[in-house]
């Protein structure tokens, strides 16, 4: 028994003395849970609408007043014309557009019936029912207060119409996410991967002793893995055209060009992973826990970011796919051009040469 | 080459940050020798051998390797010189023609030339029967002749080996110094770092690193007589016990 017991300490010593088993221990089931209970919810909170109010009287003031007071929404901004409606969606800047008739209160008193147009950004269908739902239940709710001491009720129809997916299709919104962790995946994982595997089997060593200059080994490297991840995004957009029916209703020619930039940016990840890991095992690691996970998470892939709780809409900035399921979605749902994608894409192109800053200095550090 | 020497090294320095792992070492090694790099472990052998093969930034002091110099042309002396690692690196998952093929066109050997090294390690080594096997099914015997030979493949004027012989057994080590031999009969330098004592009797000329310094640097018959030893292991035991 004395044995026994004396094997059971000395495998407490092995994981209490091993860094990485406690932050496995410890460190990531916190770290989960809230992520998890923060990151994933199907509410709404704070979402931005647009309001284009053509009549401007009592009766809309008090409405836009009742729907900016609910913490579901927040008004971003006020409309004055037809055309503003299609830009704001293209910006991106809101997910709904409230539109108020002429002579609203007018209406109301003299028709009994009144019309408001509920515009809602369709590309990610969830978000679309839950904020149509909750603005027509508060239109709804406005409604009876108003027809509390009338004998005649006054009737407020709100129609709604989905842009950009009006049959609010959720492949829509999986493809743009899909075809991200798919390119980071390749590129990324099995580029820091492969970096590795020769540093681990010693071959890294030979190779830097030969003539071959390190940045032509590292780019050597990275190439196959260019040509795979492309010919994935060909056939992830093929399969989405023709077997889900999506349209690409922007350029081919401005999604290929992202396209390749953002696979830059994955290899310049991996690059960088490849310089903080010794064995293939940590690289994989870092690659699914530091990368994979947040990146599903909190990229707004599944779960809108504007739900989260502030402190995760910061962090969802330094991941990469947020910008680049940005820019699928405007060019493949909502047709844009550079115009309204021009600051994601810099973005992206500006945290890919800090990857390679980070990695050339990591490495020149290892020399001397 | 002037003054006949491959490698002249002048109080040669490296630290890294207080702690000094090479300090102030000075030797040459002359065309054609054979020369064993010894010490004990954590010595100084590996850094001081990383910084004249061109993977290390001397501290201070002066290396010249091949006649250039190791602070300002390592990718120059990286082109002239042929390593050895101490992992046999070769890769597993390809063959050992495609072994060979693939590390004479990194030295820059063409098509032709590298057919013919081929064919040259073939009758050498007796690989036809092996040529198309994947290197990581060979036993360890074929993989360090194998990799000696590449390290070779684009006859460098002196070849850098790493610790050749670990973890092979007697019968294996005495054939591939065989190989070593022939090699330096053919004019080619060796440097090879070994903690094999016996495997010092082999060479020219022997330097023994302590603590950073060489403390010892001489033919092993010499040293011998200076220690009053009757082997290297027993030279060796004097000088690191101080």
């Amino acid at each position: 028994m004395k044995r026994f017991i004396g094997f059971i300490k000395k495998e407490f010593y092995h994981i209490f003395r091993d860094k990485r088993s406690l932050f496995i221990l410890f460190g990531m089931p916190v770290a989960q849970i809230l992520l998890f209970g923060f990151a994933i919810t199907n509410e709404i909170n704070n979402v931005d609408i647009a309001i284009f109010d053509k009549s401007n009287d009592v009766t809309t003031q008090e409405i836009i007043h009742k729907i900016s007071a609910s913490k579901y929404f927040s008004i971003k901004q006020n409309i004055t014309n037809e055309a503003d409606i299609e830009t704001v969606f293209q910006k991106g800047k809101v997910h709904a557009v409230l539109v108020f008739e002429n002579d609203f209160k007018k209406n109301l008193t003299k028709d009994n019936s009144a019309k408001v147009h509920i515009i809602t950004d369709a590309t990610d269908p969830n978000t679309a029912n839950s904020i149509t739902n909750y603005i027509s239940a508060i239109i709804g709710s406005y409604r009876k207060e108003i027809n509390k001491d009338i004998s005649i009720e006054y009737q407020i129809d709100t129609k709604t119409r989905m842009v950009y997916n009006p049959e609010l299709k959720s492949v829509f919104m999986f493809v743009p996410g899909v075809m991200t962790i798919i390119l980071m995946l390749v590129s990324a994982m099995m580029t820091s991967i492969s970096i590795t595997r020769e540093k681990e089997l010693g071959t890294m060593e030979v190779l830097l002793v030969s003539p071959l200059k390190p940045f032509q080994v590292i780019v050597g490297k990275v190439i196959p893995y260019i040509f795979l991840s492309i010919i994935n995004a060909i056939v992830i957009v093929l399969l989405s055209i023709f077997v889900f029916e999506m349209p690409i209703q922007g350029s081919l020619f401005l999604l290929a060009l992202e396209s390749v930039f953002f696979i830059i940016t994955s290899l310049s990840l991996g690059i960088l992973i490849s310089t903080i890991s010794a064995t293939q095992q940590t690289a994989m690691m870092i690659s699914l826990m530091g990368l994979m996970l947040p990146t599903i998470l909190l990229s707004g892939f599944i779960f809108p970011i504007s739900s989260m709780p502030f402190p995760l809409q910061v962090i969802s900035n330094i991941i990469p796919a947020k910008w680049f399921i940005l820019i699928l979605k405007g060019i493949m749902l909502k047709g844009v051009g550079l115009f309204f994608i021009w600051k994601e894409t810099l973005i992206l192109i500006g945290m890919t040469l800090f990857f390679i800053a980070l990695s050339v200095k990591k490495y020149k550090i290892r020399l001397e | 080459m002037k003054n006949n020497n491959v490698i002249e090294v002048e109080n040669l320095t490296k630290k890294f940050g207080d702690f000094t792992a090479v300090n102030s070492i000075s030797f040459e090694v002359k065309k054609g020798e054979i020369f064993g790099f010894l010490g004990a472990n954590g010595a100084g052998k590996t850094t001081a051998m990383k910084m004249l093969i061109g993977i290390g930034k001397p501290t201070s002091g002066k290396a010249q390797v091949a006649d250039f110099d190791v602070l300002t042309h390592p990718e120059e002396i990286k082109k002239n010189i042929g390593y050895m690692s101490q992992k046999f690196a070769l890769y597993d998952d390809l063959t050992v023609k495609e072994n060979i093929t693939f590390f004479g066109g990194i030295y820059g050997l063409s098509r032709a030339k590298i057919k013919e090294k081929r064919s040259e390690l073939v009758a050498e080594l007796g690989l036809g029967d092996i040529l198309n096997e994947l290197v990581g099914s060979l036993p360890l015997g074929w993989k360090q002749k194998l990799s000696f030979s590449i390290a070779l493949l684009h006859d460098p004027i002196i070849v850098f080996l790493d610790e050749p012989t670990g973890g092979v057994d007697p019968i294996t080590r005495r054939q591939f110094w065989e190989m070593i031999y022939k090699s330096s009969n053919n004019g080619t330098t060796i440097f090879v770092t070994t903690h094999y004592m016996d495997e010092a009797e082999y060479c020219d000329r022997v330097s023994i690193m302590v603590d950073g310094k060489i403390e010892a640097l001489d033919t092993p018959k010499n040293l011998k007589k200076k220690y009053e030893a009757e082997n290297m292991n027993e030279v060796f035991l004097k000088l690191a016990r101080g």
